[in-house]
């Protein structure tokens, strides 16, 4: 069993606010983040898929259908949108780090059929990042 | 749904590896460098990984504002800037980044509740880090 990362970025806004929650209790929970305007970030992606080396190619995955997925399932629909009002997941949900790793893995999981998922790291900044491994 | 949350933190403390019950010439020659009698210092970078169910209604595996100031209060307010030989916690113990790094996950155990702390990693340099998972 071996195990292959794939990274790439993209760059999004977000706010986080719950609507079941007063003005005061968001601002409380979210802080800064809770600003209606929204902020961004460059989000750091590193997707790691895991298995046999096939004896005839010497690859886990082909690099090219890894990365071709990844452009069509989460950079194209996530990559420079505002994710609050662009990305359908996100209509219900708060966009945290935690929830955007989550809905990564979900896209990826539906359309990754040449190699298994082992983990999607996701990194908000240099200095905070989320690892989701699938576990309910 | 369960996810892990890994922050980041930077603080710098000298130290110097020397073990009373060894001789001069074996500390020279187990700690090398490390032994320097007036010690020297590093640059350590200290990620914190816990793990949770992310709440539905916030989003979040644990208010990182809460990290922060365990992690400050707890570790870097105790660590930074100082000499790790004179803090009590390495009165009787040798200040290696093994031992520093079980010393801070057993602080963090004890004074963070609102996540798992799932695991601690401690890099002394660029070229070394440790990590502790409560084994």
């Amino acid at each position: 069993m071996v195990y292959l990362t794939r990274k790439c970025e993209f760059s999004a806004s977000h706010y986080y606010y719950n609507p079941a929650f007063s003005e005061e209790e968001n601002r409380r929970v979210f802080g800064k983040c809770a600003n209606l305007n929204g902020h961004g970030h460059n989000y750091t992606l590193e997707v790691t898929v895991k298995g046999d080396v096939d004896p005839k190619t010497g690859f886990v995955v082909d690099l090219k259908d890894l990365k071709d997925i990844l452009n069509r399932e989460v950079l194209e629909a996530l990559d420079h949108r505002h994710l609050n009002k662009e990305v359908p997941e996100f209509a219900t949900q708060i966009p945290t780090t935690e929830n955007i790793a989550i809905a990564i893995w979900k896209r990826l999981e539906q359309k990754l059929h040449v190699a298994q998922l082992h983990r999607v790291r996701l990194y908000e900044l240099p200095d905070l990042f989320v690892d989701f491994y699938g576990e309910p | 749904m369960k996810a892990h949350l890994t922050r980041r933190y930077i603080f710098s403390a000298s130290h110097r590896l020397h073990c009373d019950d060894l001789s001069a010439d074996q500390n020279r020659a187990v700690y090398g460098k490390c032994n320097n009698p007036h010690g020297h210092g590093h640059n350590y970078a200290l990620e914190v990984t816990v793990s949770g169910q992310v709440s539905l209604e916030t989003g979040m595996v644990c208010n990182l504002v809460d990290l922060d100031a365990a992690v400050r209060r707890e570790v870097l307010e105790r660590f930074d800037h100082v000499n790790l030989n004179f803090c009590p916690e390495f009165a009787r113990e040798v200040p290696t980044t093994e031992n520093l790094i079980q010393t801070i996950y057993n602080i963090l155990k004890q004074s963070f509740r609102p996540a798992h702390l799932e695991k601690v990693r401690l890099e002394e340099t660029a070229m070394n880090s440790f990590e502790y998972e409560g084994e």
